[in-house]
């Protein structure tokens, strides 16, 4: 009960959601309470006819029959009508309540800085706007209302019930409580069973997806039979425990009907008493009789649905979770200056947490149009520095400042930041949308000469152009699987249509082989233009080009120069060059000789 | 090939429900337990309101309270009865459900374990997932709830009829006309809210798909800017869904008080016919209230009835799913003489199995895809002698796994052999086979647990020492040591909590541990920086020596080295040699190689200079 009253606090944090709707779930409330009196009508009309049939004063004449038949049908006509709008109301009340309330969960997490996401699971962010979403609408729309129309049903059933026999109706009233409570504190006991066989679920249903997704790794270990006593195991833990709540739930329906039963038997055999001891008439019994069997439901269900609201405790709390966290800070005044300008790092500093620094004074001045190289190896905080450029991490207000063309990132306009900087990911992202899609991701009403220009120009419009469906050819799941490469190229393309003054490539032709890699980069050259440009990569090949190159090592500038300078210097850069180089001359000379 | 959702079938059929029986059949006793108490409830809930007709026929009507105890005492009992077997039969269907679904999920898992790459490349897990998981659930949760409760509600109102008629028969009939009324009425919402049901599932998993992607692509989203467009389109499905979810809430709100109009009708029917014949003296009172009983009584089960038959209908489709799955047969296959004599992959004769060399011949070999008519190998034939490193060039895209998928036998071939230590391997066992090769990949698979377990998954017995040398022999100590907890640092689902690189570092230790006779490296070193692949490159160099490899590569510099190198453009083989063979011949290799080293000779002309 208390953990009701906790959830019933907590409402209060998500009751904004139901802005739009609250009037439905009242008209919702109206309608099932007049249902509730329209229903308790029929007793009265089966008590009066028995009275009249059992009566002294003779029996009643057909029309008298005829007139209670038609109350009967009546007064559930009406009910029905009433349980109609009653239900309409809820459905319109509570879907629009979950509209609501997915959109903002779904408007919040998009809004949600970078750092967030890192920090959480999608699986379990997924679990939060759904589940719990469906159990916090389950509460309210449902559990809520169910409550209150029960309380006022079993309070309008009591209130007949005493009006016609007072002794009897106490001992109703004895029971309620009892089943009540024994239901309440049943369904409390259970849940964590519940849990845990949940739990379980999930355990197993990880096993199996994690077999189908590494079925290449399984196979060639040949570990079919490894995997099976695994899954054997998450399988007989979850079936047992499943057979342990169903154990437990088959005494609860047992018992619940047993209380139940007892009940049901004791007022029909103290009515018969008071009946023959003419305290009450046989009409008034089989009334009574019959309210009595329409309490049961009711009683044993709000024992249930009141130690289920606990459950809704625990979602508001998660879902709350969610929109607790601080969106992308935004300021009224933030500027919107001109992006194709020189891009400026003064001494940065950046560590995740209050781990190890991962970039030490960064300290150097990227000129506009001009090429900029960054070699790094594994590690080495090359992904960071395009994080902080683009916001993506937001850097501390003493750890330096990045500004393009003077002005501090940190003022400038969070959207307008993003919009001017265009980011090529190792691992890009593709959109479950068409190819075409993809591509224009980024513009209001893209032409296709466009997109395929964009296409070209990253060289993947000869793969898609193969495609049956060519650029409406769906990616995912539910379309064609794209090769790494692939991806890489689609999103280069989707980049290039952005039309953005800063352009970053972060590692981004990694799963492309070396012709497709010099056809990409030879194309690219004819189509920056005026754009600045950041290379990220740790091929000597694709940074070579670059007009200052700096060499990344533990998250500091190592080396730093143009591509002649750096050879000179014989750090680093030279070291990786020789590397990648030298196997390369002998091939030359090899290709020489022959 | 894309895969739509099965269309559901319409009419109920036999011969698709008999395919359960087999998952059924281990467990008759409970099912009998099952039906015994089912039957035993029916029957309690048939004679419960019997008591109230005897007691107003019998004592409030003859005003005595005469054998009010005994009365009292069996009333009790039955109750007592009812307890017991409503307990025992709940409990006994409780453990059915999950008995027939875990022998369901294992059997569907088993099989899985079977199925050839072919099978995958073209299935999604998402898809295999739900047909293991929720339509096994479904199924056996119709089983062992919906078939008792149908059951139930049978045997009920068939009882209630027989006693109805047999407390008042033409009562009786006049009620029963009702019935076919509320079974067509039930019949008829029952589909339509199904399908309207179904239809608000798919919504509701477009939405769960619009959520993963939102979050999935938070960076991307960022980065593009792209926000408040992924909002609209969210919006547009979670308003779809409003609409959805009212329109088949309309539906129920409509059918729920059509049945109970139908119910009063009933109430109706008994208390002017049923008052007529009483005050004819032809019924006796508690007779009429039995029946008042009765007539509300029957709604809810056949209520129940048609609701659970149009449910089990619709259960046909998870059946017919399941089995589709178990029907799949694998590609690849031992023959019953192979397993005779080396066993099956479930039960292997490791000591019928003879050692492996490592000697490869692919013998007039021609191969096309299942779902290619094209061949993409024809006639080849190639001689791997053990110890001979292969290795395979060509562009991205070009078919430069079929070769190794040949070789490992996750594909065999549709024309020719291939041998094996001088024997064609379908003379052998996949299992044999496979527990000789290691394997890398391109984008390497890690299951969740620590980095100790899977390096450990190469051979299950290795100690942890073992297991470091391994990880040492390929530098992905360096990668574990710089990790929290070292070698027991979780690596997430999938490996999601390390770099690529560190998967390949960690994937390359697993395969090293196994100790395999073949190797195979898929492009393994692709997302390394250059100064740990030249380590890797190093500690590979020695670990393949004596060892028959294949190793897939874009980048030429890594394969010099090689004893064969098989140039593969459009799916086929269009070169082979040794580096300088190759080169001699200045054909597509040499174009290849030329490529990759002409930027540096741009470079040094000064062309890349002008960006």
């Amino acid at each position: 009960m208390n953990h009701t009253m906790g959830t019933l606090r907590k409402f209060r944090s998500i009751a904004r959601f139901l802005k739009g709707s609250a009037h439905f779930l009242v008209l919702a409330l109206a309608a099932g309470m007049l249902n509730t009196m329209f229903n308790a009508l029929t007793p009265q009309i089966i008590r009066h006819t028995v009275d009249a049939l059992t009566g002294e004063g003779g029996y009643p004449g057909t029309r008298f029959l005829l007139l209670a038949a038609a109350a009967v049908v009546v007064s559930a006509s009406l009910a029905g009508i009433f349980t109609y709008a009653s239900s309409i109301c809820i459905s319109k009340g509570s879907e629009g309540f979950l509209k609501t309330m997915r959109d903002q969960l779904y408007r919040h997490i998009q809004r949600l800085p970078y750092t967030w996401h890192v920090q959480h699971k999608t699986g379990d962010i997924i679990q939060r706007c759904t589940n719990d979403v469906e159990i916090i609408r389950n509460f309210i729309c449902t559990q809520l209302m169910e409550v209150i129309r029960i309380v006022f049903l079993i309070v309008l059933y009591l209130t007949i019930m005493f009006t016609m026999n007072l002794r009897l109706s106490l001992i109703v009233l004895l029971f309620i409580p009892l089943i009540m409570g024994y239901s309440a504190f049943f369904y409390s006991r259970i849940s964590r069973r519940f849990l845990l066989a949940d739990e379980a679920e999930g355990e197993l249903t990880a096993k199996v997806q994690e077999n189908l997704t590494g079925v290449r790794v399984v196979r060639a270990f040949g570990r079919e039979m490894y995997e099976i006593e695994r899954f054997d195991e998450k399988n007989n833990t979850f079936a047992n425990l499943w057979i342990k709540v169903g154990r437990l739930m088959s005494v609860y329906w047992g018992a619940g009907d047993f209380m139940t039963g007892i009940q049901i038997m004791t007022i029909l055999i103290i009515g018969t008493v008071f009946t023959v001891q003419g305290h009450m008439t046989l009409g008034e019994l089989v009334a009574f009789i019959s309210y009595n069997s329409s309490l049961a439901w009711p009683i044993r269900s709000l024992g249930r649905v009141l130690s289920n609201m606990s459950k809704a405790s625990v979602s508001i709390d998660r879902v709350s979770y969610i929109l607790d966290a601080e969106e992308e800070k935004g300021h009224p005044d933030d500027l919107k200056p001109p992006m194709n300008q020189e891009i400026c790092f003064h001494h940065v500093s950046f560590s995740y947490g209050s781990d190890e620094p991962v970039l030490k004074d960064l300290d150097f001045t990227i000129p506009p149009g001009s090429t900029f190289g960054v070699l790094g190896s594994t590690g080495s905080g090359k992904s960071t520095f395009v994080h902080l450029l683009d916001r993506l991490y937001e850097l501390p207000e003493d750890s330096g400042s990045i500004t393009i063309g003077g002005v501090d990132i940190r003022r400038i306009d969070l959207s307008h930041l993003r919009k001017n900087i265009g980011i090529v990911l190792q691992e890009p992202f593709l959109f479950s949308r068409s190819i075409g899609e993809n591509i224009s991701v980024t513009r209001e009403d893209p032409s296709f000469s466009d997109i395929r220009e964009a296409a070209r120009t990253a060289c993947v419009d000869d793969a898609v152009t193969q495609f049956d469906q060519g650029y409406d050819t769906m990616v995912g799941e539910r379309g064609v699987t794209l090769s790494g490469g692939q991806k890489q190229r689609v999103a280069i393309a989707r980049m290039l249509l952005q039309k953005a003054p800063i352009m970053i490539f972060d590692d981004s032709l990694s799963a492309v082989d070396a012709e497709t890699d010099a056809k990409i980069r030879a194309e690219l050259k004819s189509h920056m233009g005026s754009s600045t440009v950041i290379l990220i990569s740790h091929r000597i090949t694709t940074l070579m080009q670059a007009d200052f190159i700096i060499v990344l090592e533990d998250g500091h500038i190592q080396e730093s120069g143009t591509h002649e300078q750096l050879l000179a210097q014989g750090g680093i850069y030279r070291r990786i060059y020789d590397i990648q180089m030298n196997t390369d001359d002998d091939l030359l000379m090899e290709g020489g000789k022959a | 090939m894309r895969i739509e959702e099965q269309e559901y079938t319409k009419n109920f059929d036999i011969r698709i429900w008999k395919r359960v029986l087999p998952f059924l059949k281990p467990f008759r006793t409970t099912a009998a337990v099952v039906l015994i108490f089912n039957l035993i409830c029916s029957l309690v809930d048939i004679i419960l309101p019997l008591f109230q007709r005897y007691a107003i026929d019998n004592f409030i009507q003859k005003n005595t309270l005469d054998g009010i105890w005994l009365f009292a005492a069996v009333y009790g009992v039955v109750i007592l009865i009812q307890f017991v077997s409503v307990m025992l039969f709940t409990r006994g269907s409780a453990s059915l459900e999950m008995y027939i679904g875990k022998t369901m999920k294992r059997a569907c898992f088993v099989h899985l374990q079977e199925l050839s790459f072919s099978y995958y490349n073209v299935t999604p897990v998402g898809y295999i997932l739900s047909r293991v998981m929720s339509d096994t659930d479904r199924i056996a949760g119709m089983v062992a709830w919906n078939i008792t409760d149908m059951l139930w509600a049978f045997f009920y109102v068939l009882g209630v009829f027989v006693a109805m008629l047999l407390l008042n028969w033409k009562l009786a009939l006049i009620i029963m006309l009702i019935v076919p009324a509320l079974a067509l009425l039930t019949w008829y919402f029952q589909n339509k809210i199904l399908h309207w049901n179904r239809k608000v599932r798919k919504i509701n998993s477009r939405i769960t798909s619009s959520y993963n992607e939102g979050i999935m692509g938070a960076q991307t989203s960022k980065t593009l800017v792209i926000e408040d467009k992924n909002l609209a389109e969210f919006q547009e499905i979670t308003g779809e869904m409003r609409t959805a979810a009212i329109h088949a809430a309309r539906l129920s709100a409509v059918y729920v008080p059509l049945i109970l109009i139908c119910g009063s009708l009933a109430t109706a029917i008994v208390l002017s016919r049923g008052g007529i014949l009483v005050r004819e003296q032809l019924l006796m009172i508690g007779t009429l209230s039995a029946f008042t009983s009765y007539a509300v009584g029957i709604f809810e089960p056949i209520q129940q009835l048609a609701r659970n038959l149009a449910e089990l209908i619709s259960v046909q489709a998870n059946i017919e799913r399941v089995m589709t799955l178990l029907d799949q047969e694998p590609m690849v296959k031992d023959s019953p003489e192979v397993i005779e004599k080396y066993g099956s992959t479930f039960a292997p004769k490791r000591e019928n199995w003879e050692p492996i060399r490592g000697d490869i011949e692919f013998e007039d070999v021609s191969f096309h895809y299942p779902d290619g008519k094209e061949e993409v190998l024809s006639h080849f034939n190639l001689k791997i002698p053990a110890g001979t490193t292969v290795a395979i060039v060509g562009e991205t895209g070009a078919g430069k796994s079929t070769l190794v998928n040949l070789a490992c036998r996750f594909f065999e071939p549709t024309g020719g052999r291939i041998l094996i230590d001088g024997v064609d391997y379908q003379e052998r066992s996949q299992l044999w086979l496979h527990s000789n090769i290691g394997y890398v990949l391109q984008n390497p698979h890690l299951f969740s647990g620590t980095i100790m377990e899977n390096i450990r998954y190469g051979r299950l017995d290795a100690t942890d020492e073992e297991v470091k040398r391994a990880a040492k022999a390929v530098s992905a100590d360096i990668a574990a040591e710089r990790l929290e907890n070292g070698y027991n640092t979780d690596v997430g689902e999938g490996g999601g909590r390390l770099s690529t690189g560190e998967k390949q570092l960690i994937s390359f230790a697993r395969a090293i541990i196994a100790d395999p006779r073949i190797f195979v490296l898929d492009e393994a070193t692709s997302s390394i920086d250059t100064q740990t692949e030249q380590l890797i490159q190093k500690a590979t160099e020695k670990l393949l020596k004596g060892r028959t490899s294949f190793i897939i590569a874009h980048r030429l510099s890594t394969i010099r080295h090689a004893d064969v190198i098989l140039v593969v453009k459009d799916g086929k083989i269009l070169e082979s040699g040794k580096h300088r063979e190759l080169l001699e011949k200045k054909g597509y290799y040499y174009h290849l190689c030329r490529q990759q080293f002409q930027e540096e000779t741009l470079e040094k002309e000064g062309i890349f200079s002008a960006v």
